[in-house]
């Protein structure tokens, strides 16, 4: 009881420091902002920290894995093993609630939820979706200016009410 | 070692941290169960992963060529993005290939140090674009058959390419969704830009009949539930095609296909001219300076 106590403390601790890495690529939010530390174990007497990619060459996971593997040794779980996870893929319907809001703060808009239905992905052309909001302004009345941006999960996009361009974590 | 913005993590001092170029990446398959299936021969799965894996590397390199020359600085960051996509793509089959057969290769192994008779990859994803409508043709062509088969290659009974074809079908949406927007602006455009994307056409429909020629191991992985016939993929090329054309106002070319040599293609290692000049500028950095990493 008091070796399993000790163990759901110690997972506890692991996924509290692993869950506070910045994202480099947007380091207003967490990994777990992001929903990409997806679990936390023990192996024996060994951490084993779950990382699932964005993007299959999404640049900054490598660095990610250093920087939670730096603070756990750091915080004395000396062989912590990080490993990669690709199944179930990310999707941005991962991202926290409070994600969400730190993405809005940055001046980031949040992504919206992903519409799937079964059967071939449907070519959606010039169509416009529901609405993104100005991050700066909350108008709805915005474009899209270009479908890729600075990263991978970026597009760009301006607010046609207060004039200002922004980016846009876009639904994958 | 911490770090609080991206900048400061790629500026510190030390070089054995690289982000997205260069050699010597570490294994982008850390910790993935790599074990073949039962049932699945790894030679055979290996064989498919460099298919897969070379039409993604190949077709990222001709992206990256157009970096500093597309026509809006919008556009060079659509392809640069789309190119980087194909690359991470490639980086987990080229993997998963070293894995499967053994022989326990790298990515920059595969990469880098193969000649050109062992590259897989459709000639389709090797030739050079005339100009910007060229690539545009070409790139929708690429996106809408690699998306049709990654769509059906995440049910494969081999867990890791269903899991690296589930990851790039949400990238490739995004790209065929480019290339067709921008297929209907200069098909329904001006006068000078239809008849580009007339000319595209016309250059891109000879290397389309490849793309649904199943080789000896797609069959015998197809039957396993491990590939994907390409020959399942025409009707829904043909009906993405014939809606984007539709709206650009353009008509599919009629042509035959591209020959190989003796019934061979790019699948066999049968590349066009091209293949040469685009391998002598990927591999002569990695083959002059053995072991370097940049």
């Amino acid at each position: 009881m008091v070796t399993e106590l000790a163990a759901t403390e110690l997972l506890t601790r692991a996924w509290e420091i692993a869950a506070a890495v910045p994202d480099p690529e947007l380091p207003a939010l967490t990994v777990a902002d992001l929903g990409i530390l997806r679990e936390v174990t023990i192996d024996g007497d060994r951490l084993i920290v779950s990382l699932t990619p964005t993007y299959s060459a999404c640049p900054a996971l490598h660095d990610i894995q250093r920087e939670v593997a730096s603070r756990l040794a750091d915080a004395g779980f000396a062989n912590a093993k990080v490993r990669a996870v690709l199944s179930p893929p990310w999707s941005t319907d991962l991202i926290t609630a409070d994600g969400r809001r730190k993405l809005a703060e940055a001046g980031i808009a949040p992504p919206r939820s992903v519409q799937r239905a079964a059967g071939p992905v449907p070519l959606t052309l010039f169509a416009a979706g529901p609405p993104v909001t100005c991050p700066r302004c909350g108008s709805a009345d915005t474009e899209r200016t270009a479908a890729f941006g600075s990263t991978a999960c970026k597009d760009l996009r301006r607010c046609r009410a207060c004039g200002e361009p922004f980016e846009h974590v876009k639904e994958i | 070692m911490g770090f609080d913005t991206a900048y400061e993590a790629i500026t510190e001092e030390n070089d054995t941290e690289r982000w997205a170029y260069g050699t010597g990446f570490t294994d982008p398959m850390a910790g993935v169960d790599t074990s073949v299936p039962a049932g699945v021969d790894g030679a055979d799965l290996a064989a498919y992963c460099l298919m897969l894996g070379d039409d993604a590397l190949v077709m990222s390199h001709r992206l990256q060529q157009w970096l500093a020359r597309a026509p809006e600085l919008e556009e060079e960051t659509a392809l640069a993005n789309i190119g980087l996509d194909l690359l991470g793509q490639a980086r987990l089959l080229l993997t998963r290939a070293g894995a499967a057969d053994g022989t326990g290769r790298s990515e920059d192994d595969y990469a880098f140090l193969r000649g050109e008779r062992e590259f897989r990859n459709v000639r389709l994803a090797e030739v050079a674009d005339a100009d910007f409508a060229g690539l545009i043709a070409r790139l929708l062509v690429f996106s809408t058959w690699r998306l049709a088969l990654l769509a059906r290659l995440t049910r494969s009974a081999d867990p890791v390419l269903a899991a690296v074809a589930a990851q790039g079908v949400k990238e490739l949406t995004y790209h065929r969704d480019y290339s067709a927007q921008w297929l209907i602006m200069l098909g329904d455009g001006t006068d000078y830009s239809r008849e580009r994307a007339v000319a595209a056409l016309a250059a891109v429909a000879p290397l389309v009949p490849e793309l649904f020629e199943p080789t000896a191991v797609e069959d015998r992985l197809a039957a396993a539930g491990v590939a994907v016939d390409p020959a399942q993929l025409q009707a829904e090329f043909a009906a993405v095609l014939g809606q984007v054309l539709g709206e650009a106002t353009l008509d599919w070319p009629t042509a035959p296909g591209l020959a190989g040599v003796s019934g061979q293609a790019g699948r066999h290692g049968v590349h066009t001219e091209a293949m040469g000049y685009l391998l002598a500028e990927l591999q002569s950095l990695a083959r002059a300076t053995p072991g370097a990493t940049w």
